[in-house]
């Protein structure tokens, strides 16, 4: 039990080590770049605070996240490096961004029919690598990047060629249907209501993973798949069916990202929103509770990033690089493991002395 | 042992080794070991008596806490594979050590490849393969890739490859184990060879006709200690037999004789070919009763891990009929197998009982948790879990701070136990119990057996593997023997048979007339 | 219409030009592979590689300097991406698409303080690599056009598929490597250093994969553009992974791939929807990985099977 408690103490030491690691390093960069690399430094770490706007700000920019963290959280529970997410939020704003733009419904139900298409096609995306690596055993880390090309070209495709608005200057949908627009919730900032199906997001993928009996299967394969199929669990099934989850909240994300902050299609990349998923979901160890607090710390060091960018010499990408040097410490099993083990080691001797005693 | 005079006549002597694992396991104990120039040199012994760590220690996997090892008169220290391939002792392993997609020559000069004008001189590789292949009379294609040659071949290039690192002592862990008989014969005949041309051999076997066959002297382990050393022309069979499966200890199982009732699992004609192509159960049949603990006794590797494999869904089941209670459960899935009512200790307690990253509660509830009782609302019902989990961790004695303690934190004997819990408290009907107390310690082990008997007396039918004949003799009600993929031997009173009986048949020195395994089928 | 612009000399030649980076990053994943690492690195080694070259050539106003100076900042990423994969023990994914966020931002970053804009290097004034005009090749008719008049890195590119081929199944490195990817442990048994060959393998493949990037930044176009490299670090793993790992048919499936962006640029000009075949490349791994399946080892040991 020390030693459990170490291990997990030693968990969050080695994450705010690798954070304050990329922190110092962004400040070196900072100085590096910057007249006044302090006042700098201090609008990049507080300025996200210091008007409501930028709170929300903050917010705006979680929302998505919440969704891409808990499908990867899923996604990952079973041990499938499937990095399909990313195509999927792409594909679900196509997808939701072609309803809003088409049909005709009414307010409420509208962006109800936007928002599950956007997770069908969100379903179907982060499937496909599952299903080439259940039937033919083929790793979902080649298939899922391949997929997010295929999903990227597809919608451009969709978008120039079915619901182009050729009356705008550049590649864009048509303007979505007032009824299918999801509404602010605050003034002063565009926080809009997608936020509430987040946090709903955030609970069922809580309760789907921690609480539920397929949860328990995903978590269980994911850690030894044998004493799963010993057990009678139905390995491949559940390793497809939580793809298939997880890609749903994927795809449900891209379209309420779609339908709450623009109101047209206007990407012409992937948005990367599930690439950051990954690394949402690695400080969050996979684990829904703690999505909320990594999304909130990156969309905090985006906005904290922008107003430097806005405010000094300090491009704005520097957050790629915070972002980089968090996940490869993170990711870094052996990074302070001497650490741990000095530790385990002292507590096991601490623990027979007292026993001696 | 006096060395001076040895010194010529003894290449290698281990002396006094003893190793303990760091979990307390004594794996030898002042084991001496000698081996002379130019012999073939037999080590004997059941599974868990030591050979393995003895040959670990000498060629460098492990080190030793106590103990000196000679080689040529020169104590030597070895401390990883290539000290001891510098010295001029070379292992083939049951496992190759071989790259599936090179070549035999380009496995063979692996790590010291002839070059020419800085490229790798791949005709040389060949040529070297040829002529050192030549020489020993161990025919290979060198060009040939290791992934379309079969076992045998892969196996002369194993020793091939350690003859070509210039040894002088080889160690053959269990070389016959993976060849079919005329592979075997084969390698008798270049083992011979070599021993000709001067190398020594050290030679891991269980199968004591090819012992008296090929080598010279024995060594026999048994319980980490050596129990006797022999020119293998001055002592019989059954001498050896009874070195190797001597009493180890009284376990005194207390229990009342066994009243069968119905016959609850039956398999008929079960066959099982695995994936080399080897048939490793040959058209088995057996019952076992209600009330009644059927012991199966062997040497690992002949069928008994694919038997319980096959009966619990975790291998395919390829021919014939597995019936539980009078259902048909050849082609049912796991999950459908357990809730008819089979338990299975596998022997493999790390990989398939248990999930060392996930708590004592998560490994118990993994065969029950989508039943209706432990759900509530769609969601799991932890708080009847806790009971249940809680309860269970008192009634088996598991010693952990709390249900969320990680399995991988617990002691061998703890897990098995977590193991044991979960698959005993399923209500089952047929326990298919494999090597239920390998490697834990003594009172755990003792928990489990008794359990085993109370669940007999509750009217569950278990199936009991072994490799503990002592075990085997006492908590089973009747044994069946496994040689070779088939049933050697049926004893329908367990009481009346001793290890030196079982070990006679286990070895393949005798085998009943099948009228009288017949007996084990319990034809109605 | 389309046609007549697809039996072109000069589109032949064209797909030559796209498949140039795809070809030397397909042989850098096709190291890596062979050496057992799933390295997905190669976006960010390659922008790296790129903005080095453009930085390297405009400072030491030398094209040698550009090159040397990114294969000097891509091999940097391979280095980190080795060290923390072989050495940390650090998931080779999770490193792979931190140093391509990496390459991506980190690229910008230091674009943006070395000439103060952050789309383009066009103020920094940097060279580019010549093109050769071989002297007799380039009379043949139809022969001539396709094959002479290419950047010097496109010969590179083809010299460095036969160096690889070399690399890996002629010299006892390559030979180390093979058995260090598919059984490490057969190759430790025999006294070869894993962690030592697998590093050795990263960085060869990182040179490889910078001089992919430099040639966008110094061929293909003139100047380093934000995120240039565009998924061709993703699409050399797809080539490697539709090849089989073998050196010949990575190549054609980078020259397919190739063939596809010019194909969808030629289709572009026509105004016909180009993404169709910006897809192809993908899909075309998909559907090979579909029929081939993920591992080799499970169709051999079936293979075996049904010959008994």
């Amino acid at each position: 039990m020390q030693s459990k408690k170490i291990e997990q103490r030693f968990q969050v030491i080695r994450m705010l080590v690798a954070v304050a690691i990329a922190l110092v390093i962004a400040f070196l960069l900072v100085c590096f770049v910057s007249e006044t690399p302090a006042a700098t430094m201090g609008n990049f770490l507080f300025g996200p605070f210091q008007s409501i706007r930028r709170i929300g700000n903050m917010v705006e920019m979680m929302t998505p996240l919440l969704f891409t963290g808990v499908s990867v959280s899923i996604m990952y529970s079973c041990n499938q490096i499937n990095m399909a997410s990313e195509g999927a939020f792409f594909l679900g704003g196509v997808a939701s961004s072609y309803i809003a733009v088409t049909w005709l419904l009414p307010v409420g139900i509208h962006p109800f029919f936007c928002i599950l298409a956007g997770g069908l096609v969100g379903s179907a995306v982060c499937g496909i690598p599952a299903f080439l690596y259940v039937k033919r055993g083929a790793l979902p880390v080649v298939s899922s990047l391949m997929i997010n090309y295929v999903s990227l070209y597809l919608g451009l495709l969709i978008i120039n060629y079915i619901i182009r608005d050729p009356q705008a200057g550049y590649l864009c949908s048509y303007e979505f249907a007032e009824t299918a627009v999801l509404p602010d919730l605050f003034s002063k900032t565009n926080v809009h209501f997608g936020l509430i199906i987040a946090i709903a997001v955030l609970i069922f993928g809580y309760l789907y993973l921690n609480k539920s009996r397929w949860g328990y299967s995903i978590r269980m394969i994911g850690k030894n798949p044998a004493f799963a199929k010993y057990s009678g669990m139905n390995v491949f099934g559940t390793i497809l069916a939580c793809q298939l989850v997880g890609g749903f909240l994927a795809g449900m994300g891209g379209a309420v990202e779609q339908l709450g902050m623009y109101n047209r299609f206007q990407y012409q990349a992937l948005s990367n929103h599930g690439f950051d998923g990954i690394l949402i979901a690695i400080l969050a160890h996979y684990n829904p509770k703690f999505v909320a607090p990594a999304a909130l710390f990156l969309a905090y060091i985006r906005v904290g990033a922008d107003i430097m960018a806005r405010t000094s010499d300090v491009p704005v990408e520097i957050v790629s690089i915070i972002q980089a040097i968090i996940i490869i410490f993170v990711a870094a099993e052996r990074f302070l493991s001497g650490w741990k083990h000095r530790e385990i080691v002292k507590a096991s001797r601490n623990e027979l002395a007292a026993k001696g005693e | 042992m006096d060395r001076g005079t040895a010194e010529n006549e003894y290449i290698l002597s281990m002396e006094h080794i003893t190793k303990v694992y760091s979990n307390g396991f004594v794996a030898n104990k002042d084991v001496n070991f000698s081996v002379k120039k130019g012999e073939i040199h037999a080590l004997v012994g059941e599974n868990g008596a030591g050979k393995s760590t003895l040959m670990k220690v000498l060629f460098g996997h492990e080190q030793p806490e106590e103990g000196k090892i000679f080689f040529k008169g020169k104590e030597v220290q070895i401390t990883n594979p290539l000290t001891a391939l510098d010295y001029g002792i070379g292992m083939v392993h049951q496992h190759f050590m071989l790259v599936p997609s090179l070549t035999v020559a380009e496995n063979l000069v692996l790590g010291m490849e002839p070059k020419k004008q800085g490229l790798f001189d791949y005709k040389k590789a060949v040529e070297m393969t040829r002529e050192i292949s030549e020489k020993y009379n161990l025919i290979v294609d060198p060009e040939a890739k290791i992934q379309d040659i079969p076992v045998g071949f892969k196996q002369k290039v194993e020793i091939l490859k350690v003859l070509f690192r210039g040894v002088e002592v080889l160690i053959l862990d269990e070389p016959t184990a993976v060849l079919t008989p005329q592979e075997t014969k084969e390698l008798f005949a270049e083992l011979l060879n070599l021993k000709k041309a001067g190398y020594t051999v050290i030679f891991i076997s269980h199968k004591l006709n090819e012992i008296k066959e090929i080598c010279d002297r024995l060594t026999v382990l048994r319980n980490g200690r050596v129990t006797g050393t022999a020119d293998v022309k001055d002592i019989t069979e059954q001498e050896i037999s009874n070195r190797m499966v001597g009493r180890n200890v009284m376990l005194n199982v207390d229990k009342e004789p066994a009243k069968p009732g119905e016959t609850l699992l039956r398999v008929k004609d079960l066959g099982y070919v695995d994936e080399h192509g080897k048939e490793v159960v040959k058209g088995i049949s057996f019952g076992v009763r209600r009330g009644e603990i059927l012991g199966v006794a062997g040497v690992e590797g002949n069928g008994q891990r694919e038997i319980s494999e096959i009966i619990t869904g975790l291998l395919p089941r390829q021919t014939g009929e597995i019936l539980v209670n009078g259902k048909d459960l050849s082609k049912a899935e796991i999950r459908e197998i357990r809730s008819s009512g089979v338990a299975h200790i596998s022997e493999d307690r790390m990989t398939y009982g248990s999930v060392g990253d996930a708590t004592i509660e998560e490994n118990i509830i993994s065969e029950r948790y989508y039943k209706k009782e432990f759900n509530k609302k769609g969601l799991l019902d932890f708080k009847k879990i806790k009971e249940d989990v809680n309860r269970l961790i008192e009634d088996y004695g598991i010693k952990c701070d709390n249900k969320d303690a990680l399995v991988k934190t617990l002691s061998g004997g703890n897990i098995q136990k977590v193991v044991v819990a979960r698959e005993f408290s399923s209500g089952p009907q047929v326990i298919i119990a494999n090597q239920p107390t390998r490697g834990i310690d003594v009172g755990a082990s003792e928990f489990i057996r008794k359990k085993l008997v109370a669940l007999r007396d509750e009217g569950a039918a278990v199936l009991l593997i072994s490799a503990d004949l002592t075990e085997v003799i006492e908590v089973s009600d009747s044994i069946i023997v496994m040689c070779d993929g088939e049933i050697a031997a049926y004893f329908p009173d367990a009481s009346l048979v001793d290890e030196a009986t079982l070990g006679e048949y286990m070895l393949g020195l005798k085998r009943q007339s099948a009228e009288e395994i017949g007996g084990v089928y319990h034809a109605e | 219409m389309i046609l007549e612009n697809i039996f072109s000399a000069q589109f032949v030649y064209s797909i030559l030009r796209m498949a140039t980076p795809l070809v030397l990053s397909a042989m850098a994943a096709l190291i890596t592979k062979k050496a057992g690492v799933m390295c997905i690195a190669f976006e960010g080694m390659m922008l790296f590689g790129a903005l080095g070259g453009v930085i390297g050539s405009a400072f030491t106003r030398n094209v040698i300097g550009g090159v040397l100076t990114g294969i000097l900042f891509g091999v940097a990423v391979a280095f980190i991406f080795a060290y923390f994969v072989l050495v940390l023990n650090a998931n080779t994914v999770l490193t792979g698409l931190a140093l391509n966020t990496l390459g991506s931002g980190g690229t910008v970053f230091i674009l943006y303080v070395i000439c103060g804009d952050k789309g383009t290097s066009t103020s920094l004034n940097s060279l580019v690599l010549p093109s050769v005009n071989i002297p007799l090749v380039q009379k043949i008719p139809v022969l001539g056009p396709i094959l002479s008049g290419h950047n010097v890195m496109t010969y590179l590119a083809f010299l460095a598929v036969i160096l690889t081929y070399l690399f890996i199944n002629k010299t006892a490195m390559g030979l180390r490597i093979r058995s260090v990817g598919e059984n490490p442990q057969a190759a430790e048994s025999v006294g070869i250093k894993v962690i030592r060959t697998r590093f050795t393998a990263i960085l060869t493949a990182g040179v490889l994969s910078s001089m992919g990037g430099i040639y966008m930044s110094m061929g293909y176009l003139p100047f380093f553009t934000r995120d240039m490299v565009a998924g061709r670090g993703f699409m050399a793993i797809a080539a490697q992974n539709l090849g089989g790992g073998m050196v010949f048919p990575t190549v054609l499936s980078a020259l397919l791939f190739g063939g596809a962006e010019a194909l969808s640029n030629v289709m572009q000009s026509l105004r016909l929807p180009a993404e169709t075949m910006q897809m192809l490349p993908y899909v075309v791994t998909l559907v090979a990985l579909f029929f081939v399946g993920g591992s080799s080892d499970r169709g051999r040991r079936k293979k075996r099977r049904e010959k008994k």
